[in-house]
């Protein structure tokens, strides 16, 4: 329980300035534009149009969006535009932000008595004069009541901001949930909850003053919001060098977060101070690494082969490693160093019984029967070209395909609601669950040797390779699955960071750990 | 009582003046009209005859879509529409009271636009001069009667000492016997202040007891033209006779029940 309230400080301070940040700059971008809409309907169109708009598109969509389009104008400006993080997430929310504090601002300026208006122009207030001395102070009111509801969204949606790799209390939420960890949830879900509550608290607090025209309780509440960013702000400042300062991604599954630690050990342990960006989708952690967003990460072989080169044949698994490591070189100037020793490949599994039953060993057993099964996956593979290239070899027509988290996958084959799942070949739960792993004699899939990554500009960097190369080779495919097993089991379960730790004394790489 | 100018109100001059909104409807058609400095004119007429069009036409919360209007000889559109305003005193149905700040606030709203301090000697010259009592300074606009809050209005728009008052039905909200008292306030502060007052009303008795000149308008024409007297003895024409019907035949109706008729 402590464990997973530890983390919560640090990831709720950049929770706050994110979401503070992206307030700021939604009510920047709200304000005159809702002046401009109170002045003119036709501008009120177009403005509210496009806000109810932004409104209806999912905030997890939206972040992602903001990923390509960021990747593009970097590429447009030559680069240096960070497509990753804090940035896709600040103007991700502002957007969001932007409705409430818009539709209130228009329908309180348009709704203001026109007699108040009339006697405005009458005493002789310039345009700017009425404004400030009147409309402005009408409807700071009803605003602050849009101010209110945006600060509530942006916090909330700001859980999502993990997927893009902004660190924040989605973090704690996201891993909790991959790895199956209900009191992570609880907490970043109470955490989140808990500070939405009391920023709406306290902005009602200043709502209220307003319209009491009582300006002590206005500043109160205001002094209070303000302390609250400022202590957020304090551990985020930059400490030391930021050579020093690296940061590792991982995809959102439980061998991903074991893996990120054991190389985050090895880097604190060669005095680098390290943040973690846990949960990226596949295809954002590559471009992240080749942007340097993050500068090292584990992939697979494979997953890059089809994925970024868009190869459909299948060689053996030293040629794919071989031809991953030229072609990100001379495409990206990242460095393969090497591979872990591992493959984690995608495969397909059924119950062993079922598939006793059936008489399915393979792929080309599975296809004639296909009809009648259910297909249950992770949330990419049916968007990955590994499924149409297996579909392409094999005539699979399944009954039903229906993409899960990792652990509900395995829910789902368990009690029935999927027949065939889509694996992970190191997956400890392949063999606790008793499921049978089916062959692919046409060799659709290709190799998936797990990969260590480092980004261009740590490429030549020899301390900071050098800290990490010891992890090649080291680690047996056993070894890996019952690492993973330690966090993806029901009861028992361990941290990711307390299995990195076992399976570190189990290949012999803790000697310097001390 | 403050001293005041005693040199007379501007005098207002219509030239060929006619207004059409957007959709044609034409709210004024052609006024030509000499308003002399120091009188009090009532414009009177039924809604949608175009004179409360007129009248915000002086202070530019209307334009004109053509002919001039002059104040003192001076085209309104000589000047920006909010300097010109900051010389007119301007009273409306409505009122208008800002309701986030105080009477005093109200009151001094002009003094403010032009830079000018607070000044609450001031501010009380102007409660005292329509009859408010001195600590109405700090209450607020919602914490008056329609009265008193008309009074505030008043005193508003004297606040700036315009020569010019234009008044667009000021008393139309309020009960018989406060507006009966407030209308004579204003009819003795435009004698004491020596302006020029417009007032548009759609009551002709009002109009009658208050003003020097009545004009009558219908259609946006102006048809009739008169003094009370004139109106009440028929040089104000048809349909001028119409309008007076009402309160003549009420008066008389009330002196035969007081004789006990």
């Amino acid at each position: 329980m402590n464990g997973a309230f530890a983390r919560v400080p640090d990831l709720l301070a950049q929770h706050i300035l994110l979401s503070a940040a992206a307030l700021l700059l939604g009510l920047v971008i709200s304000l005159p534009l809702t002046i401009l809409s109170a002045r003119s309907p036709a501008v009120a169109r177009v403005t509210l149009g496009f806000a109810s708009l932004v409104q209806t598109v999912p905030a997890l969509a939206l972040l992602a969006l903001f990923y390509p389009l960021l990747l593009f104008i970097s590429g447009l400006v030559g680069g240096g535009v960070p497509a990753l993080g804090f940035l896709p997430s600040l103007l991700a929310l502002s957007l969001y932000a932007l409705l409430p504090i818009l539709r209130n601002g228009v329908t309180g300026l348009v709704n203001l008595d026109p007699a108040v208006i009339e006697a405005a122009d009458g005493v002789g207030m310039t345009a700017r004069q009425k404004l400030w001395l009147v409309e402005a102070p009408l409807v700071v009111p009803v605003l602050m009541a849009g101010i209110r509801t945006a600060a509530v969204w942006t916090i909330g949606a700001a859980t999502l901001a993990t997927t893009v790799g902004q660190p924040c209390l989605g973090d704690l939420i996201f891993a909790g949930l991959q790895t199956q960890n209900w009191t992570l949830v609880i907490a970043g879900c109470i955490a989140s909850a808990g500070l939405a509550l009391a920023v709406d608290a306290l902005l009602g607090l200043a709502e209220r003053g307003l319209r009491a025209r009582k300006r002590g309780q206005v500043w109160v509440a205001l002094g209070l919001l303000l302390t609250g960013v400022v202590i957020a702000l304090w551990p985020v400042l930059p400490t030391g060098n930021a050579d020093k300062r690296v940061v590792i991604g991982a995809k959102g599954f439980s061998e991903q977060y074991i893996l990120a630690r054991m190389i985050g050990h090895r880097l604190e342990d060669a005095g680098y101070s390290v943040t973690y960006r846990e949960g990226l989708g596949s295809a954002v952690v590559f471009g992240a690494l080749a942007s340097g967003d993050i500068d090292v990460y584990v992939d697979y072989s494979g997953t890059i082969w089809t994925n970024e080169m868009h190869r459909t044949e299948t060689p053996s698994r030293p040629e794919i490693v071989r031809g991953v490591a030229e072609w990100a070189k001379r495409e990206h100037g990242i460095a393969l160093i090497g591979p872990l020793g591992f493959e984690n490949s995608y495969g397909f599994a059924m119950r062993g019984a079922d598939a006793k039953r059936r008489g399915i060993r393979s792929l080309t057993d599975l296809a004639p029967q296909s009809g009648a099964l259910a297909f249950g996956t992770d949330l990419e593979f049916l968007e990955r070209p590994e499924w149409a290239a297996v579909k392409k070899a094999y005539p699979l027509h399944f009954k039903s395909a229906q993409a899960y988290a990792p652990t509900f996958m395995y829910r789902a084959i368990e009690s029935g609601k999927a027949d065939v799942i889509s694996i992970f070949s190191s997956d400890g739960r392949i063999a606790k669950l008793g499921l049978t792993v089916l062959t692919d004699p046409r060799h659709a899939i290709p190799g998936y040797d797990a990969i260590l990554m480092v980004s261009p500009q740590r490429a030549d960097d020899a301390k900071f390779v050098g800290a990490i190369r010891p992890l090649v080779n080291a680690i047996p495919v056993d070894a890996m699955r019952r690492a993973n097993y330690m966090v993806d089991r029901d009861s028992g379960k361990v941290s990711p960071d307390a299995a990195a730790r076992w399976l570190e004394k189990q290949v012999g790489l803790n000697d310097s750990a001390g | 009582m403050p001293a005041q100018s005693q040199s007379g109100g501007p005098s207002v001059a219509f030239d060929a003046v006619a207004k059409t909104y957007a959709g044609g409807v034409r709210a004024v058609d052609g006024v030509t009209l000499h308003v002399e400095g120091g009188e009090f004119v009532a414009l009177v007429g039924a809604s949608g005859s175009g004179k409360s069009t007129l009248l915000k036409m002086i202070n530019r919360l209307h334009e004109p879509s053509e002919g001039v209007i002059t104040i003192g000889g001076q085209a309104v559109g000589d000047s920006p529409p909010h300097e010109l305003r900051r010389r007119i005193g301007y009273v409306f149905q409505n009122i208008g009271l800002f309701p986030h700040m105080n009477v005093a606030e109200n009151i001094a709203i002009g003094m403010r636009l032009r830079g000018e301090k607070r000044n609450d000697a001031r501010v009380g010259e102007l409660l005292e001069l329509v009859d408010l009592p001195a600590d109405f300074a700090q209450r607020m606009p919602d914490a008056l009667s329609g009265g008193q809050r008309q009074r505030v209005g008043v005193a508003r728009a004297l606040a700036a000492e315009p020569k010019l008052m234009l008044m667009d039905e000021p008393f139309g909200a309020l009960d018989p016997l406060t507006r009966d008292t407030l209308g004579q306030a204003v009819r003795r502060l435009h004698e004491r202040l020596g302006l020029t007052t417009i007032m548009v009303t759609h009551d002709m008795a009002e109009a009658l007891l208050l003003a020097d000149r009545i004009l009558v308008m219908e259609a946006g024409r102006i048809v009739a033209d008169a003094s009370p007297h004139g109106m009440l003895t028929g040089k104000g024409g048809a349909a001028a006779d119409a309008l007076v019907a009402v309160p003549r035949d009420q008066a008389h109706a009330l002196s035969r029940i007081e004789a006990g008729e």
